[in-house]
């Protein structure tokens, strides 16, 4: 039998939407970033590893994965912690609170930036209190983590949550008529379901940090080996007129983006893989169960 | 062997109670709520509030005032005409995707998804990038462009295509799944009633989808809107021309006029809780019994 490209089929219109799909494809994403890598080629690669190598893409690769790093870790613990009392519990202002999660998924960046800065600057809200004790809220590496915990808020909670709502109460059950005691059914029996979901959202909230430009850049003060994140100093060199340092920044940061997105795929084919064997104990493998 | 040898256990409580291993104690249940409460009112609530607080901190009419500025009018004016091309123009083109990618079978498709999802992983900042670099006077057309007296890089055109770029997945993203999971056999029936190919896509198809493609298209709109990064870098600043509403924001905060900043950022955060409401509503309207199937998941947005 002949390899097909495409199986048979009796609707039309495969060759319009499949043509102008790739066409609009090509020209405004593949064409667009090819032009990266065109112009990197112009370089020798002891050039362009002198310029990702320099200290000061150093410095900014350290704050800007550095602080991701930490917000994401931030981000983990809280998110789960958000994620189970959205799916567990009831209190008054929980469905206020459920769709409000997604704010920092909606709000323009530029809108957290100066949120965020007004609040922790010294004289803002909070940004007072940690005056007082000696901490600097806004225009330092701290101001960074604080934002990139709120843009990547949603990520770990949004991903958990399902996995939650899906665990069937019976497990639980199960385990305690075996003689388990709260505290081993949440890490023997809940954990293992909850840990991809949990990693994947993380790893997604890690990748959105590294990229985030708008809520960073009014709330780090932007100095130079200090507090300059790595989209930043893309944007310096570009105002420059230094297309090709610019350039050579940005394949960096497209690399990790690439790695993550992998990773990303990897972990939810993991989780895929955990939701399908209990789907199938489930249904047929439990006694009892609908 | 002693007849009465003891046997000790731990101690347990005299009476098993299923609660005791299916609840957590309400201490515990009280700390945890307690802490998530305290995080989410943090970090949500208050830049929330603190918008809307010094956005009128000057009074009612202050606030009315900065908004009919000229500036501020025209980077409103360019923000919607971005978002009123680039969010139709995603909108057929997630159709189309969806169409070939949801109805039919084809070596490739995995390769194809992963492509759309590309503008996903980019930073904003390296999208207003590749546009320079193709379209920037140094750049791979700069001097085609030049000779011909167009600009795109530093004018509304190139705006537009970095928007377009950023918000390009959303449509094509929600339509994909629905459009997969809801088969081919409605299709097929209306064409052995004589519908044609175009027939079957607006009164079949995209009827059984419009959840879904309302959710896409709102998602598409707040990010087509709010886009910062990636337009920074292609807009060129000029104040009353190439500025969009983010964009003048940033202008007016760099400035020191702190209360016109947060003027005009109250409108984008309406904007923003115009877009978390309707998506509840659309989450529900697609979990009623009888609704089309797929209800919309979690997608991110934010530029």
């Amino acid at each position: 039998m002949t390899i097909r490209f495409k199986r048979r089929s009796i609707l039309p219109g495969f060759g319009l939407s499949l043509g102008f799909t790739l066409f609009y494809l090509s020209l405004i994403v593949l064409i667009p970033l090819s032009a990266v890598f065109v112009k990197t080629f112009s370089l020798t690669w002891h050039q362009f590893w002198h310029i990702v190598t320099a200290r000061r893409a150093l410095a900014s690769y350290r704050l800007s994965f550095g602080a991701s790093a930490i917000a994401t870790l931030i981000n983990l613990v809280f998110g789960l912690n958000v994620a189970w009392v959205l799916v567990r519990y009831q209190f008054p202002g929980k469905r206020l609170f459920d769709s409000l999660v997604d704010l920092p998924f909606a709000l323009p960046t530029a809108v957290a930036g100066i949120a965020l800065t007004t609040i922790y600057a010294p004289n803002g809200w909070i940004g007072r209190f940690l005056d007082k004790i000696g901490i600097k809220g806004a225009y330092s590496p701290l101001g960074v983590v604080i934002a990139l915990t709120f843009t990547g808020l949603p990520f770990v909670v949004r991903t958990v949550q399902p996995v939650l709502e899906d665990l069937d109460k019976e497990m639980e059950e199960a385990a305690a008529s075996l003689g388990a005691g709260r505290w081993q059914v949440v890490t023997r029996v809940l954990w293992p379901s909850v840990l991809p979901a949990a990693l994947t959202g993380a790893t997604m909230a890690f990748a959105r940090a590294v990229g985030e430009y708008g809520s960073v850049v009014f709330i780090s003060g932007n100095m130079p080996m200090r507090t300059e994140i790595t989209p930043l100093l893309i944007v310096t060199k570009l105002q420059q007129y230094d297309y090709t340092g610019a350039t050579a920044i940005a394949v960096v940061m497209l690399v990790a983006a690439f790695v993550l997105l992998l990773t990303i795929n990897l972990l939810q084919v993991w989780s895929g893989h955990r939701r399908k064997i209990r789907a199938a104990l489930e249904s047929g493998a439990v006694p009892g169960s609908s | 062997m002693a007849a009465t040898a003891t046997f000790t256990r731990p101690k347990r409580k005299a009476v098993f109670r299923a609660e005791d291993a299916t609840t957590e104690p309400r201490t515990v249940r009280g700390l945890l709520i307690g802490s998530a409460v305290l995080f989410l009112g943090i970090f949500l609530f208050l830049p929330l509030a603190v918008v809307f607080t010094a956005a009128f901190a000057k009074g009612v009419s202050l606030y009315l005032a900065s908004l009919r500025e000229p500036d501020a009018l025209a980077a409103i004016r360019l923000t919607l005409l971005t978002a009123a091309i680039a969010v139709p123009l995603n909108l057929v083109f997630g159709v189309a995707a969806a169409w070939s990618i949801g109805k039919f079978e084809f070596l490739g498709k995995s390769l194809l998804i992963t492509l759309i999802d590309l503008p996903f992983s980019v930073s904003p900042v390296v999208a207003g990038l590749i546009y320079v670099l193709c379209f920037g006077l140094q750049g791979l057309l700069g001097p085609w462009l030049a000779a011909h007296n167009i600009k795109i890089i530093f004018a509304v055109p190139g705006i537009v295509l970095a928007t377009i770029f950023v918000t390009f997945p959303f449509v094509a993203r929600e339509l994909i799944p629905l459009f997969q999971a809801q088969g081919n056999e409605e299709e097929e029936a209306a064409l052995t009633l004589g519908a044609n190919g175009w027939q079957t896509l607006f009164r079949v198809t995209l009827p059984n989808a419009k959840w879904g493609l309302l959710y896409g298209v709102i998602l598409s709109n707040a990010r087509a809107m709010g886009e910062f990064g990636a337009v920074s870098v292609v807009s060129g600043h000029i104040r009353g021309l190439t500025n969009t509403m983010p964009l003048h924001i940033e202008i007016l905060y760099n400035e020191y006029h702190f209360t016109a900043a947060f003027a005009v950022a109250s409108l984008l955060t309406l904007l923003a809780l115009l877009t978390l409401f309707l998506k509840s509503f659309v989450e529900w309207k697609s979990r009623q019994p009888g609704a089309p199937k797929e209800a919309a998941g979690g997608k991110e947005v934010a530029a």
